[in-house]
């Protein structure tokens, strides 16, 4: 289990890794925290020919918040933006979905946007963004478009980003004022890839569920109100709707049995929160 | 901007446990393999290389790090902390190295190297470590031999000594 | 405590290097610089013959020193050869067949390990795929397919026993209990996996190897027979410190003959460091294992005959020491209970799936599992207490040593008052009225309990029960179990020894020095004892080597026998120097006196030593204490009788555990509430090294029982090659234990001293099944549970789901056969201009994502290189496409097989063309595909959604072509509208 041979570019800004990124595209991927990437490498799934380090990009390694969004750069590590102090106050969601992300070790190395740029729909941060309605900023050399998670993540590891853009940084709004947070995980061992994971928001005008590890990508449902009493009956229906896989760990059954009752934990934390 | 070629091994400069070394690596090279096979530093284990068993954690720039997912050439220039470097002299062992002597929070060893790196890290982090906090980190290793209540004790014993030293000093 | 017993809360000598990162594995060890690094080439499938293997590319790579396929090993190296004579031939190479995912094709030979995974993907293999069979009842139906057509069976050995009268029993019998249960394959996983160094001295015509080899060493001859080498030209080392192994690291021997072969062949030292994924997928595990199991009961409860039919998956091969694992507990076959009458049905089948090999528990989960959770039924079916039912069966205090109706001599115990002082201390009546008030409030909470005897020191010659008596009788008698230990005393009078337990972890040179230092009245710090084994050197015998919870009983007491007769010798030198009797002589503080004047008094060093510098002063007939070997074998390990009884084992522990676990109503997890687990392994020789043991065993057990399963797809794909898909538990799935002990001593072994390392491996599962089955027991009546007891089990075993809403439209439901899906998507053109394109190889090409290279071979086959994946999972694949059933423009037919380094794929796709009302097409298709070899053993999780997405940009390139126009969105957007409108 030894990586293919490729060049590695160590780039001092992300405007380097952009321009390198933008001439090899397909040949080449960026590696960030290396969480997940470097397994892969490892096991010879992936064999780039060229390994585009960002870590040393001082500019990627931006926290902020401006006009009520929290801006995340390509470089900002997992464990760094769990002990930010302001994460509880700008995104009380990440705030709750974080610790779920693998373990401290792989925190402590793992990005933000590496994992969005994986885009596995088993994982936290890409339920998160799209639970949000965040928004990830893409970099082709220096030109810049901004794509709604729900239009980014199109499937198991396929995203909107072309083989020779770079990830930026990612957005996740802020909630409005009173918004009620909630989330819940299901997988084998704690730390593991979720086999169901939910999130909830419950604001006065809409009751949102979002849910990963069933469909290929995170699925979003929104009511306008939802009364508990119809709770259970919704929550079937959305199970119902999702194209749940079976695999060596859970059943689609067993998928459905969770967004039916995670959910529900979900939604009441929501709730208890909001009020 | 550095790039380095593919087929051509490459000076790598790292702090070592508080030593200058350096040494010869291929871009692909894991730094637990230049650890183990370049540097002869054997104290870390690899237990998986797909970051899972932990066995290899170590610490980059004072953060735990699993040393399978990094690259040798990553490190250039940095500080890198492993098992070897965690007694206080050849002869003698850390509070908690100590403290897993006395709660046999080792059978085999193998993967004792990656959760040490991982306690020690914690504990040095996080003055008045709880349960909760050292259950969380045991959780990125894995251990068969122990059964992992010996490692928590041994784990919680540390902390306390070392908390009872700072207030004593 | 006995005499010759260390201090038990001595601190181990071992941890001090192993802390400090100075410990001395395998790989820590320093490598010959002309080594060669190997890489082992596996097949991607369960079952096909090997057409050719093209090597070429690969010997070219630079760096490559060679690259060594099965004929090369066949010229310099023979098969492995096993207890149980078959007409197969098991080679540790495949030859011109594989018959499991993972087994071994080639091996290169590199300057570095990444050079020679470089290679490995070099290598073109191919293969004719044959249907493999993966369950082993239906290995045994008329029409499976054969895997050793020398055998034209797949049943390797079939052996029927009875013992006391079981037909009469269950023909009086008040009440027939009968359950049928599946024992899993799983595995202990030592973090630490195979290493070997293999060395070939051609003037000597000699091998040296070092491997983390564990033993037992009657495999030792297996090695040299298969090397065609005298055992003393296959120098065998372990090094001091090995990982864990738990029984796994005898598999490593397969390769000590693969490599040793490959070291003669390129007359170079070969190295080779088994990785993860190799480890998961190819090494050894616990015999998977199908039991139809009936008691015959009287009204009260009181079992009187067992019949057993058994059915043991050995995988491909029969490999030594199997079948071990089946016959390991033949004396033990009715556990704890007193049950006079038995029979026995046991057959051996191959099945695509890799040969399995010792694993912590051997035979005893198996065995537990099906007879506990019987015994857990016999309680529901009698409406009894399940407690008083193993009250009621329990062998009586009085009836040690007991014999049991298979042969076995249960050398001593006082199993009911080891339960009723775990009822009294376990608080076992308080976990009574937890079930209660949990059930009260409408929470599932069950209680299971299990009886088990802990076998330990395995007679050698208990595998011969696997033949019938005519068989043993031309083979020559097997028994006993010698164990070997040294103790030397050097010129300056300290104490070294050299054991054969070949330690992983157990803290084994501890009680050494302690027993030595007890017995010679030395500090056990100044004793120095090794455990790495030479077999050029050290005393061995087959029985050498950590398995069957041997070292406390066996090991230790070889110890203290050799430790004995020094001190005795030491003990005739000193009298004759003090000139008072050796009866008078004692040894404490580093010295030995007299006790009657303790001022007479001398120096250990200076008395032990003097055989070095005057050999001459020695009183007439006593030996020289220079050095001693104590072998020892209990005279009770005799071989099989006529009548097929065997005592299988030299001691036998007692354990009874109980449990209170809890379902969780939203995830369906289980959740262990209580765990209380009582021990009589004799006497303790090391309080913290016991409960480490039990500790170890607990969670290997709690995986067993509810996290790990070596999983194959139908197909034969390996699904479990990562820790993420072998979800070894953490600290989290652990939870805390109640350990409990009394003691009777052995009185067969030296120190009084029973095994103890396995016995939670044996009855924790079955336990946490019994208590899971009882929380289910309310609403669901007896089940009928197969481990591991994962979420997704239970689910299924709780009520029916929640159907969807009324009129709502769902997905179609996975048919858990590999990959399937279906979808449709409409285009702007006519069935018939769809057709052609399809029909043209060109523009199929064109459509086929990442092809280059497409050659017609057929108007109706087209094979090609294509690059597939998804994200950054990329890998180039050869794919041969056929095309059937056509219907012109209606229908057709899509078959493909993919095959590269990353590995296979097959499926068939339908494609229906219908016509809308609009003058376009809806295209429908729907696809199964199954996938194996790497990417099915470590992206299983991916695959599902991997095969949409390729899929699917066929079917968008399809409706482009079609369509005339580039599509107005981007292309992935266009794809996810129409995998969209799927559903």
């Amino acid at each position: 289990m030894k990586p293919a041979p490729f060049d590695y570019v160590r780039c001092d800004s992300l405007d380097e890794a952009a321009q390198v990124i933008e001439q090899n595209g397909d040949a080449a991927r960026i590696l960030a925290g290396g969480q997940s990437l470097m397994p892969m490498l490892n096991m010879r799934l992936a064999q780039p020919a060229v390994l585009v380090d960002i870590m040393p990009a001082t500019d990627a390694r931006q926290i902020t918040v401006d006009k009520a969004v929290l801006h995340v750069g390509a470089g900002v590590r997992q464990a760094d933006l769990l002990a930010w102090p302001g994460l509880g106050a700008a995104a009380p969601l990440l705030a709750r979905s974080l610790p779920w992300v693998g373990h401290t070790q792989t925190r402590a190395r793992g990005t933000i946007c590496g994992s969005i740029a994986h885009a596995d729909p088993s994982s936290e941060l890409p339920l998160t963004l799209a639970a949000l309605g965040g928004t990830v900023i893409l970099r082709r050399g220096n030109k810049r478009r901004k794509v709604a998670a729900a239009d980014f993540f199109m499937g198991m590891m396929l995203t909107d980003k072309a083989d020779d853009e770079v990830i930026e940084a990612v957005e996740f709004p802020q909630m409005p004022a009173g918004t009620g947070t909630g989330f819940r995980e299901v997988g084998r061992r704690k730390g593991d890839f979720a086999i169901v994971a939910c999130a909830a928001l419950i604001s006065n005008d809409r009751v949102r569920l979002a849910i990963g590890g069933v469909n290929d990508t995170p699925v979003l449902h929104d009511w306008d109100t939802l009364d508990p009493s119809d709770e259970a009956e919704a929550l079937n229906a959305l199970a119902w709707s999702l194209d749940a896989r079976a695999d060596l760990h859970a059943s689609a059954r067993y998928r459905r049995d969770l967004v039916r009752n995670l959910g529900a934990t979900a939604l009441k934390e929501a709730r208890q929160c909001a009020a | 901007m550095r790039r380095l070629n593919a087929d051509q091994r490459h000076t790598v400069t790292l702090t070592l446990n508080g030593q200058l070394v350096e040494g010869q690596a291929t871009p692909r090279m894991l730094l637990s393999d230049f650890l183990r096979h370049e540097l002869a530093a054997t104290g870390t284990h690899v237990g998986c290389e797909h970051g899972v068993c932990g066995a290899c954690t170590l610490r980059i720039d004072g953060s735990m790090a699993r040393s399978c997912l990094t690259l040798a050439v990553q490190v250039d220039g940095a500080v890198v902390d492993t098992v070897e470097g965690l007694a206080p002299a050849p002869d003698r062992l850390s509070v908690l190295q100590e403290s897993f002597r006395k709660n046999h929070a080792l059978q085999c060893g193998f993967c004792t190297a990656g959760i040490l790196m991982s306690l020690d890290t914690l504990l040095r982090d996080t003055p008045d470590v709880n349960e909760d906090q050292i259950r969380d980190v045991l959780s990125g290793h894995l251990c068969r031999c122990t059964g992992y209540q010996a490692i928590l004790n041994a784990a919680l014993e540390a902390a306390e000594t070392i908390s009872k030293e700072t207030k004593d000093a | 405590m006995l005499g010759g017993t260390p201090n038990p809360a001595m601190l181990r000598v071992e941890d001090a290097p192993l802390v400090t990162g100075r410990g001395r594995f395998f790989d820590d060890l320093p490598t010959p610089r002309a080594a060669l690094h190997a890489a082992i080439l596996r097949s991607p499938h369960a079952h096909a013959c090997i057409q050719s293997i093209d090597t070429s590319a690969a010997r070219a790579l630079k760096g490559i020193h060679s690259v060594i396929i099965g004929d090369d090993y066949a010229q310099v190296a023979a098969p492995l050869m096993v207890g149980v004579k078959l007409p197969i031939q098991c080679w540790p190479i495949a030859r011109d067949k594989v018959r499991y995912t993972g087994e071994p094709v080639a091996v290169v030979l590199a300057a570095d390990r990444y050079l020679a995974e470089d290679a490995l993907d070099l290598i073109k293999v191919e293969y004719d795929v044959f249907p493999p069979v993966i369950d082993p009842l239906l290995a045994l139906g008329d029409d499976a397919p054969i895997l050793h057509d020398e055998m034209g069976v797949n049943l390797g050995s079939e052996r029927q026993f009875s013992y006391g009268d079981p037909d009469a029993a269950f023909a009086t019998a008040d009440h027939i209990t009968e359950i049928s249960v599946r024992y899993p394959r799983n595995s202990c996983t030592p973090i630490e996996t195979y290493g070997v160094l293999a060395e070939w001295h051609p003037h000597d015509q000699a091998y040296d190897v070092s491997a983390n080899f564990q033993g037992p060493f009657s495999i030792h001859p297996v090695i040299a027979r298969a090397l065609n080498v005298p055992g003393n030209r296959l120098r065998l080392k372990t090094p001091e410190d090995s990982g864990g192994s738990f029984g796994v690291k005898q598999g490593v021997f397969p390769y000590i003959a693969l490599l040793g072969a490959c070291a003669r062949i390129a007359d170079r030292p070969v190295k080779w460091v088994e990785d993860r994924l190799e480890h998961l997928t190819a090494s050894v595990s616990a015999t998977n294992r199908a039991i139809t199991l009936r008691a015959a009961v009287t009204k009260s409860g009181r079992v009187t005959a067992l019949a057993y039919d058994q059915v043991e998956d050995v995988g491909a091969y029969l490999r030594a020491p199997e079948p071990a694992t089946l016959y390991r507990m033949h004396g033990n076959l009715c556990g704890a209970y007193d049950i006079p009458n038995l029979s026995v049905r046991n057959r051996i089948v191959m099945t695509n799936k890799t040969p399995t090999g010792l694993n912590r528990g051997f035979g005893g989960p198996q065995i537990y599992f099906a007879l506990e959770r019987l015994m857990q039924r016999v309680a529901v079916d009698l409406a009894l207490d399940p407690l008083d039912v193993i009250r009621t069966n329990l062998i009586g205090t009085q009836s040690f040593p007991y014999r049991t109706a298979s042969g076995a001599t249960y050398d001593s115990g006082d199993y009911t008052q080891a339960v009723e002082r775990a009822v009294s201390d376990g608080a076992y009546k308080a976990l009574l009225a937890r079930r209660d008030d949990a059930r009260a409030e409408g929470r599932i909470y069950g209680i299971g309990l299990t009886a088990a005897v802990e076998p330990s020191v395995s007679n050698m010659g208990y595998l011969s029960t696997a033949l019938t008596p005519a068989e043993r009788a031309k083979a020559g008698p097997k028994n006993g179990a010698q164990s070997c230990a040294t103790i030397s005393i050097d010129p300056v009078g300290s104490v070294s020894a050299q054991i054969d337990s070949v330690p992983q972890g157990q803290g084994h040179k501890t009680i050494v020095a302690g027993i030595i230092a007890d017995r010679l009245g030395l500090d056990p710090k100044a004793i120095r004892v090794t455990a790495a084994m030479d077999t050029a050197k050290d005393a061995w015998s087959i029985a050498a080597g950590n398995y069957s919870s041997r070292f406390a009983a066996a090991s230790a007491g070889a110890v203290r026998i050799a430790a004995d007769r020094l001190r005795d010798r030491i003990a005739q030198i000193a009298a004759a120097q003090l000139n008072v009797t050796p009866e008078d002589i004692e040894f404490a503080g580093g010295k030995v006196f007299s006790i009657a004047n303790p001022d007479a008094s001398l120096s250990f060093s200076r008395v032990a030593s003097a055989a070095h510098w005057a050999p001459a002063t020695l009183p007439d007939g006593v030996g020289s204490p220079i050095r001693e070997t104590a072998i020892w074998t209990a005279p009770e390990l005799t071989a099989p009788t006529e009548g097929d009884g065997i005592n299988s084992s030299l001691c036998h522990a007692f354990i009874f555990d109980f449990c209170g676990v809890e379902i969780d109503p939203v995830t369906h997890e289980v959740r262990i509430d209580r765990y209380v687990t009582m021990h009589d392994c004799g006497t303790i020789l090391h309080e913290g090294m016991v409960e480490g043991q039990i500790r170890g065993a607990f969670a290997h057990a709690v995986g067993a029982a509810l996290f790990e399963e070596y999983a194959y797809a139908d197909d034969g794909a390996f699904l479990a090659g990562t820790f993420a898909d072998y979800p070894v538990p953490t600290i989290h799935e652990i939870p805390d234990l109640q350990i409990l002990h009394i003691c009777t001593p052995s009185p067969l072994t030296p120190l009084g001293a029973k095994g103890v390392g396995e016995g939670n491996c044996m009855s924790t599962p079955v336990c946490i099944a019994n208590a899971v089955a009882d929380a289910l027991a309310p609403a669901h009546g007896p089940l009928d549970l197969t481990l591991p007891l994962s979420p997704t089990r239970i689910a299924d075993l709780l009520a029916d789901e929640r159907p969807a809403p009324e009129g709502q439209m769902t997905a179609p439901e996975p048919n858990g056969k590999g990959l399937s899906g279906q979808g449709e998507a409409r285009v702007d053109a006519s069935p018939q201009q769809i057709w052609d394109l399809l029909m043209d190889a060109d523009q199929l090409a064109a459509m086929i994502p990442g092809a280059h290279g497409v050659k017609q071979i057929t108007p109706t086959r087209f094979v090609a290189d294509v690059t597939l994946g998804v994200g950054p999972v990329k890998g180039r694949y050869r794919v041969d496409v056929g095309l059937s059933d056509l219907v012109e423009p209606h229908s057709a037919v899509l078959t493909g097989k993919a095959s590269g380094a990353l590995g296979t794929g097959s499926g068939t796709g339908t494609v229906t063309l219908t016509p809308d009302e609009q003058g376009g097409t809806v295209i429908s298709y729907r696809y199964e595909a199954a996938v194996g070899g790497k990417v099915a053993a470590v992206g299983g999780r991916l695959l599902d959604g991997a095969a949409k997405i390729v899929i699917g940009q066929f079917f968008a390139a399809l409706g482009r072509k079609a369509g005339g126009q580039a599509p107005k969105q981007g292309l992935m957007v266009r794809l996810r509208a129409l995998l969209g409108g799927a559903r």
